[in-house]
């Protein structure tokens, strides 16, 4: 399977199954209509009448060579070689765990997933016990696993600090004895961040996730404080100052896009232009009668919008201002296996949300859906059943994504969007899928342009037509 | 090649060799959380 497009002023064509990138002249692009395999010798007599309106009768012959020769090469046409590898997709030892420390927030964002940071459940604040108990459960669940992820979340984490910083220091003193590292990172809104709070955060924990939609219009619109006011004035000062200090390395700040933002790029922009460097900015998955959600109609703005941040960082890498947009971070060369792009996530499988009540869910979105709780840390229950389940869902198991182009990409979406609004977790959630299929498009154009002016290293020189 | 550019190592079979360790970074495709989408991953098998 391959796929092609255009974009970038480049003909881009995907070589699904070897993840093999090609840019291609217009007559390469118009062939590729007309041919595949089985391939004959020779380019088939109709073919080359067809193509001889626009092109030279020789130039057909030697692309056709070339085509054959890529295929030959398995980088064209390969065959999807990894179904066998799907049914190792068995249960994994847990590795990753979100705690819900603070199942509460200080703010009201209007389109918090979270319904306003309780989950819907009551505001609730998990106790040190609890943590401990949920520590514990990692340690005991996660086998031959030496890295062990926790994400402190919310509602809004530094809420709850004390209980933070108690887990921290407890998950510490066991790492030596379970020969284990752990990985503390945070999500926050940032309004609570004091200078001891950062440098604790910059001390132990290795990925900080700092909640900002952009521009300060956009930002205060839906990112309100409990007094109704925007958070903007209050968090962008805090946010350089703990990136300051801890060197610019591992963080993001992150916004969300809705319908009144589509032109989004500005706010990734404007938070680039304070200096941020590890940015995301992402569209918001809610309930379509939202009059801030995004749907089929929107389609066509974000398109053009992510084509137009395409060439800004394009723009911006031509001079030397380099900056990672989430989104478009795609590593051609050294990618996970392709195993790994069986699943897009571990949920319920490599991966849990823990409750304030102890309540084991398959991850942070799945809280609260009384059909999916898992088990608890308090009891030591888990349903192995529905870790199965979520060990089985993967890019062969669910319909759409078996013949997509992405899959090796996107990895199947999001089961829990898959849930929430297709009733299934092996439904692919269009919009999801539209919108994650631009962003890929967007994000091999640049490394393709980046290739094609000789900009990264890892390419080799700079490529050439030889014309 | 006249007509064609390869701009990367196509390795996605190769991967597979050494591949499916379980290493890495759990990942993460939804928008509310940035921990890791599958695209953006690093392989962390020093082996592969
Ligand atoms: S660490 Fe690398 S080889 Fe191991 S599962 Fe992850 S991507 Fe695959
Ligand atoms: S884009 Fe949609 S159909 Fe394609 S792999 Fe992702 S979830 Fe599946
Ligand atoms: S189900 Fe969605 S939100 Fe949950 S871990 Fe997977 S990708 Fe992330």
């Amino acid at each position: 399977m391959i796929h092609k497009y255009k974009l970038g002023g480049m003909n881009i064509v995907l070589d699904v199954n070897s993840g093999g990138v090609h840019v291609v002249d217009e007559l390469t692009y118009d062939l590729l209509d007309n041919v595949e395999p089985p391939f004959e010798d020779e380019c088939p007599g109709a073919v080359v009448e067809k193509l001889e309106r626009n092109y030279k009768k020789e130039d057909i012959l030697s692309c056709y060579e070339e085509i054959k020769d890529l295929y030959r090469d398995k980088i064209l046409f390969s065959p999807d070689e990894y179904e066998k590898f799907a049914k190792f997709a068995t249960p994994s030892p847990i590795k990753a765990m979100c705690l819900l420390v603070a199942m509460d927030c200080n703010m009201r964002c209007t389109y918090c997933f979270a319904g306003q940071g309780d989950y819907c459940q009551g505001r609730k604040l998990m106790s040190f016990e609890t943590g401990k108990k949920a520590l514990d459960f990692l340690l005991i669940n996660s086998g031959n696993r030496e890295n062990l992820e926790v994400d402190f979340f919310g509602g809004e984490p530094l809420m709850n600090w004390n209980v933070v910083k108690q887990l921290v220091e407890y998950g510490r003193s066991k790492e030596e004895q379970f020969h284990k590292k752990f990985r503390f990172t945070v999500t926050t809104n940032g309004t609570l961040l004091t200078e001891d709070k950062m440098d604790f955060i910059n001390r132990e924990m290795s990925n900080v996730v700092l909640s900002i939609d952009g521009r300060k219009d956009v930002n205060d619109r839906m990112r309100l404080c409990a007094n109704g006011k925007g958070s903007y004035d209050v968090i962008m000062d805090r946010y350089k100052q703990i990136v300051d200090k801890r060197g610019h390395k591992d963080y993001y700040v992150r916004g969300t896009y809705t319908r009144y933002n589509l032109d989004f790029a500005q706010d990734v922009m404007h938070l680039v232009d304070n200096g941020f460097k590890e940015v995301s900015v992402e569209p918001v998955v809610t309930d379509p009668s939202h009059d801030y959600a995004l749907t089929e109609r929107d389609i066509p703005k974000i398109f053009s919008e992510y084509e137009n941040l395409a060439e800004m960082i394009l723009q911006r890498n031509r001079e030397g201002k380099h900056f990672n947009f989430f989104h478009f971070m795609l590593d051609l060369n050294q990618g996970p296996c392709a195993i790994k792009r069986l699943r897009g996530c571990g949920c319920g499988n490599e991966y849990v949300a823990v409750t304030p009540d102890a309540e084991i869910y398959p991850c942070h979105q799945f809280v609260g859906m009384k059909e999916y709780l898992m088990g608890n840390v308090d009891t030591g229950e888990f349903d192995q059943r529905m870790k199965k389940q979520f060990a089985g869902a993967h890019i062969y198991s669910k319909t759409d994504c078996k013949t997509c182009w992405a899959r090796f990409y996107c990895s199947g979406g999001c089961n829990a969007n898959n849930y929430e609004y297709m009733g299934d977790i092996l439904t692919a959630h269009k919009i999801s899928c539209e919108i994650e299929k631009k962003r890929l498009e967007c994000a091999i154009m640049i490394q393709a342009a980046e290739a094609m002016e000789g900009r990264n290293e890892d390419y080799g020189p700079r490529p050439q037509m030889i014309r | 090649m006249k007509h064609v550019v390869t701009i990367n190592k196509a390795n996605l079979k190769q991967s597979v060799v050494k591949g499916g360790c379980g290493k890495c970074q759990a990942s993460c495709q939804s928008a509310c959380k940035t921990s890791c989408t599958v695209a953006n991953q690093k392989c962390e098998n020093s082996d592969r």
